[in-house]
């Protein structure tokens, strides 16, 4: 993307215009980072319920016989074991091992296994890096094919404790989406009040906020009706900066911040997405290579013991010589303090280790702890 | 119509200083600042006592999304720090011409008074 390029906008757009939301631009779109303010959204989403749009989000089907098979190869999950309507998280990786993008992929096909489906959600800033890939590795697959249906679609994200209730006064058929597990999906109905048409959505149980939540696909067309509904019924719009801020307390790494495709998933301590026993992907070798000799690096999670904010290439301190840099940071409203992400060298990366961050030019002290840093009260 | 009173006068750098009858300056950021800046966290100030010298660097006031560096509108010395402010940095969204007033100073320069904005021309200098 060019930085001449005119900005995209979602078919939200007027939504947020009408919101007043404060638009800036976000891997080439022009995307809402507040409306009321990043603390009275991330409060929304902690306590009741709040809505983004995630539309910017990059949304491909690979669809065709063969299509779970050749998705296989480029996942670091096993899609073989993903049953009908079931979801996962992952991340399609170089040869090298590093972070193409991080996923979230919808198995859509039948019940039975025909019509074999599936649901990419890729991030905004990789779309075009993603669907090159993927085209480069569809060579030997005739009968798979790739459709980016982005723009054609609205995605939002529905998250708080109160999202389920609010979701299901929305939703029209039979089966609640409150009764999905997480990373569950189901198509529904919403009744949209303004011109009484049934409007299909696709649900799924998962965000990026650390609490219950949904996430929404429905044509571009509905879109605005589909928001204003949800707005109606209750949910606070929130931006991007209340986003940022909730995905870091819960701990959730940032593609482009956190992990790029020089890093491995392994490095970003996300090992637990990786199935190293499935059949092989890409990567892999590279990641086996990483188990056997070991990282210099890692991604650790830090808050701060004295005020101050952490933020993205801050440097990380021991004793006086650096150890790494800051990949993400924010203050922590659930935590009321400062905490941040970043890599530092392997042999400093222990919890409760203590180390020291230049806050342009002042030094304070911070603790490695674990991630999240926030829990969801059960 | 300017959020900003006309009994204050302004910098660039978008603090305002209001001058008291006792020949002291109240300083804090505008209400435009504060709402580039969305919502405060935390604040860096001078110590009470120092002396601070016009344009140089005294404090940073922090928000959720960014940092902006604290100017010197006017030197003198350090009388008063908002601690209220400190400890609710949120008073500076709330009332950032009012209770989020920042630093009290025992003005030195009463000459350096007459290089700060009335509240039309700071409206225009952040409206260009």
């Amino acid at each position: 993307m060019s930085p001449d390029s005119p900005l995209s906008r979602t078919a939200l757009y007027p939504n947020h215009i009408a919101a007043i939301g404060r638009m800036v631009p976000f891997a080439g779109w022009d995307m809402p980072v507040q409306y009321e303010g990043v603390l009275a959204e991330a409060k929304a989403v902690r306590t009741a319920v709040g809505i983004f749009d995630v539309s910017h989000m990059g949304r491909l089907y690979i669809d065709g016989a063969g299509s779970g098979g050749f998705l296989e190869k480029l996942l670091t999950f096993s899609v073989k074991n993903l049953k009908p309507g079931r979801a996962r998280y992952g991340f399609l990786l170089t040869k090298e091992g590093g972070v193409i993008d991080d996923t979230v992929v919808y198995q859509q096909s039948a019940e039975d296994g025909s019509n074999e489906r599936y649901l990419l959600i890729c991030n905004a800033a990789n779309r075009e890096a993603v669907t090159a890939w993927i085209e480069q590795h569809l060579k030997g697959f005739p009968a798979v094919s790739m459709t980016d249906f982005t723009v054609e679609s609205v995605m939002m994200a529905v998250q708080g404790p109160a999202s389920a209730a609010l979701v299901d006064t929305l939703c029209v058929g039979k089966e609640n989406p409150s009764s999905l597990r997480p990373f569950g999906s189901m198509s529904q109905a919403v009744k949209l009040e303004a011109d009484a048409s049934l409007v299909e959505v696709f649900i799924g149980r998962t965000g990026y906020t650390g609490e219950d939540g949904f996430e929404f696909v429905a044509d571009a067309d509905h879109g605005p009706a589909l928001w204003d509904a949800i707005v109606e019924a209750g949910a606070t719009a929130c931006g991007l900066g209340a986003r940022d801020v909730l995905r870091l307390e819960a701990g959730l790494r940032l593609h482009g911040s956190d992990m790029d495709n020089t890093k491995s998933p392994l490095e970003a301590g996300l090992d637990r997405f990786v199935n190293m026993d499935k059949e092989s992907f890409i990567g892999q070798d590279a990641l086996n290579a990483q188990i056997s000799n070991g990282i210099s690096q890692k991604l650790v999670g830090f808050r701060l013991t004295e005020p101050g904010i952490p933020r993205h290439e801050y440097s990380l301190f021991k004793d006086g010589k650096q150890i790494g840099e800051v990949t993400s940071g924010t203050y922590s409203p659930s935590l009321d303090t400062g905490i941040g992400m970043g890599y530092v060298f392997s042999e400093h990366s222990a919890l409760g280790n203590h180390i020291q961050i230049d806050l342009r030019g002042r030094p304070v002290e911070a603790e490695i702890v674990e991630m999240p840093f926030y829990h969801r009260p059960k | 119509m300017s959020e900003h009173p006309s009994d204050l006068r302004y910098t660039k750098e978008h603090e305002w200083v209001r001058i008291g009858d006792d020949g002291t300056a109240t300083i804090g950021i505008t209400f435009f600042a504060q709402d580039q800046l969305g919502d405060v966290v935390y604040l860096v100030l001078p110590k009470v006592g120092s002396s601070i010298e016009k344009d140089s660097k005294m404090g940073e006031v922090e928000s959720v999304k960014s940092i902006s560096d604290l100017f010197v509108p006017v030197s003198g010395e350090v009388l008063e720090i908002n601690k209220d402010a400190i400890d609710h940095p949120e008073r500076i969204n709330e009332a950032p011409h009012d209770a989020g007033w920042l630093i009290k100073v025992k003005i030195s320069n009463e000459t350096e008074l007459e290089q700060l904005m009335s509240s039309n021309e700071y409206d225009q200098a952040i409206a260009s």
